[in-house]
């Protein structure tokens, strides 16, 4: 079985800058991958190339086994741009409609009523795309990206006009489509929201992979915190393994214990750490 | 096909949204009322134009010709204006405000995403090329009594001078941004309207060097030879002084005319789209 998305030595280049320079990931069948990394990192550069897009200087990336950009990828392929948009005279229904022709969807209006519940747009079947909000646009996006029920998506930025509420939605809909099986890569700025629903998590930092891996992987110990009638003491460096013996000790020491936590870095920590706080 | 006429409708709606078809009929509206007006009065008084009596000229003919070729001349200027803002902004315009990415990942392929633009609007222009062609000759038949000898090709060679600008839009919005290509498509075309009259001039003169230019250009940009050569076609019966009189004018004809340049015409057209899909495959979006 294909990868999903299997990126190899992919390299782009735009004039004098290098976007990229080697990158390699991949995505398995029904994983859901988060691409973090600071402005300018090259994330938006490589789900680019994934879509076909834009052409790599060098390298590889091909989607179900198919090249980017060839029809074939392109048929199993759902994709919500970072800047989009829809004509405005188009209702979020027609939208969804122009989008099942062009990708030989034959799901109809089952499909588009489907698609518009799972965003939270059923009341907005019949407006106007000028008439949404950025929010209301955006889910339509995430829609649009399903049309067909492809098995692969790629998601730029696909919360980053969402409220919380909105958030929440796409974040059960990411939820619900890794059970279905579909595999996404989701480049978000978000740390908490790629925290909670990716299985694996890649850096990007000046076109490069610093980090990867899943987000427990990627959290580091920090060590213990002991709660007893004294307040709350942390013992840096003190793994898992020693939270026993240390509440052994407090006890033996005469202290009342009310808790112990083991502290880990989080991702947001492991993303600073591995950006060196850079941004652009 | 699903595919291409999705797209083609796409273009059509959004056309339509824009208000450029608005824009060109009402444009379209007053210009033919200042046809028929014209038409209306020369034609009325055209027994009181005398030429002197040691002269032959077909006043009818000259009239006609001349008010017709003025016609072809403005449905060209209608036709290249629908044209450019049906496809200035087709590629860059459309990817700059994101319009286009959404489209392009489907399995549509980009291809037949261009050419589907190309025929949408191609159809578009050649419905409303030959429709105000036809009701200019109506008007001309109806207030002077005067038909050219050809009425099929020279709307033909029209409509076909307007595909053509059509296809170098499409080409320019690849590589241009939508102000640069409108611009560049628009002074293109002013460059080979000069060049038209620039050879009518040249032939007056007799002045080889200017007729020289004149036929490069006829070449380089073949939907102005295109225009020349539909009116020519439509003095063709004008004989003696009165074509002489009206090879003088704006409206005389070409020098670079017949199949040579159709054929040319032909495949210049389909090197552009040739060149507008090659262009188009490797952009980047």
């Amino acid at each position: 079985m294909p990868q999903a998305l299997a990126v190899r030595g992919l390299e782009k280049r735009y004039g004098a800058v290098q976007a990229l320079k080697g990158v390699d990931l991949a995505v398995e069948e029904g994983e859901l991958v988060g691409l973090l990394g600071p402005n300018g990192a090259g994330k938006s550069t490589l789900v680019k190339i994934a879509a076909g897009l834009v052409r790599p200087t060098r390298g590889r990336a091909e989607i179900a086994g198919s090249p980017a950009g060839s029809p074939a990828a392109r048929a199993c392929l759902g994709y919500l741009a970072e800047l989009f948009r829809f004509p405005g005279w188009y209702s979020a229904d027609e939208v969804l409609a122009l989008h099942q022709r062009l990708a030989r969807s034959d799901g109809g209006a089952a499909e588009r009523k489907r698609l518009l519940e799972l965003v939270a747009l059923a009341d907005a079947t019949d407006r106007r795309v000028d008439g949404m909000s950025k929010g209301m646009q955006q889910r339509l996006g995430v829609a649009q990206a399903l049309v067909g029920n492809p098995p692969v998506l790629l998601l730029d930025e696909p919360t980053s006009a969402l409220d919380p509420v909105g958030r929440r939605t796409v974040r059960l809909l990411l939820e619900e489509l890794r059970e279905r099986g579909v595999s996404v890569l989701l480049n978000s700025h978000l740390l908490s929201e790629i925290e909670l629903v990716c299985d694996r998590v890649a850096i990007l930092l000046g076109g490069e992979v610093v980090a990867a891996g899943s987000p427990g992987e990627l959290s580091q110990p920090r060590g213990i915190e002991l709660e007893t009638d004294e307040g709350v003491r942390e013992i840096p460096g003190a793994s898992r393994e020693d939270a026993p013996r240390l509440v052994a000790e407090a006890v033996a020491a005469g202290r009342k214990v009310y808790g112990v936590r083991v502290l880990t870095s989080t991702l947001e920590e492991t993303y600073l750490e591995a950006v060196g706080g850079e941004t652009s | 096909m699903t595919a291409v006429l999705t797209i083609a409708g796409y273009g059509f709606r959004e056309a339509v949204r824009r208000k450029v078809f608005a824009v060109v009929i009402v444009l379209t509206a007053v210009f033919l009322f200042l046809f028929w007006l014209a038409n209306h009065f020369v034609f009325d008084q055209l027994g009181t134009i005398a030429p002197p009596s040691d002269v032959h000229v077909d006043t009818r003919t000259f009239a006609g010709a001349f008010l017709l070729g003025l016609a072809m001349f403005a449905t060209l200027f209608l036709g290249v204006v629908l044209a450019v803002f049906l496809t200035l902004g087709v590629v860059s315009g459309d990817a700059e405000r994101g319009l286009l990415q959404p489209l392009v990942v489907r399995p549509v392929g980009r291809a037949t995403l261009l050419l589907s633009r190309f025929l949408g609007a191609a159809a578009v222009c050649i419905v409303y090329v030959l429709a105000v062609y036809g009701i200019a000759l109506g008007i001309t038949d109806a207030t002077g009594h005067w038909t050219p000898p050809a009425v099929v090709a020279p709307g033909l060679e029209l409509a076909g001078g307007v595909v053509i600008v059509i296809a170098l839009s499409l080409l320019g919005s690849v590589v241009l941004s939508s102000t640069a290509n409108g611009i560049a498509v628009f002074m293109l075309f002013g460059a080979g309207l000069v060049a038209g009259l620039l050879g009518t001039i040249g032939h007056a003169l007799n002045s080889h060097t200017i007729k020289h230019a004149s036929t490069i250009a006829a070449w380089a940009l073949p939907f102005e030879a295109l225009y020349q050569d539909g009116l020519r076609l439509i003095s063709g019966s004008a004989t003696g002084l009165t074509g002489f009189l009206l090879q003088l004018g704006p409206f005389g004809g070409a020098y670079v005319h017949g199949w040579p340049i159709r054929i040319w015409a032909a495949g210049y057209l389909v090197i552009a789209l040739l060149v507008a899909v090659l262009a188009f495959s490797r952009r980047d979006l």
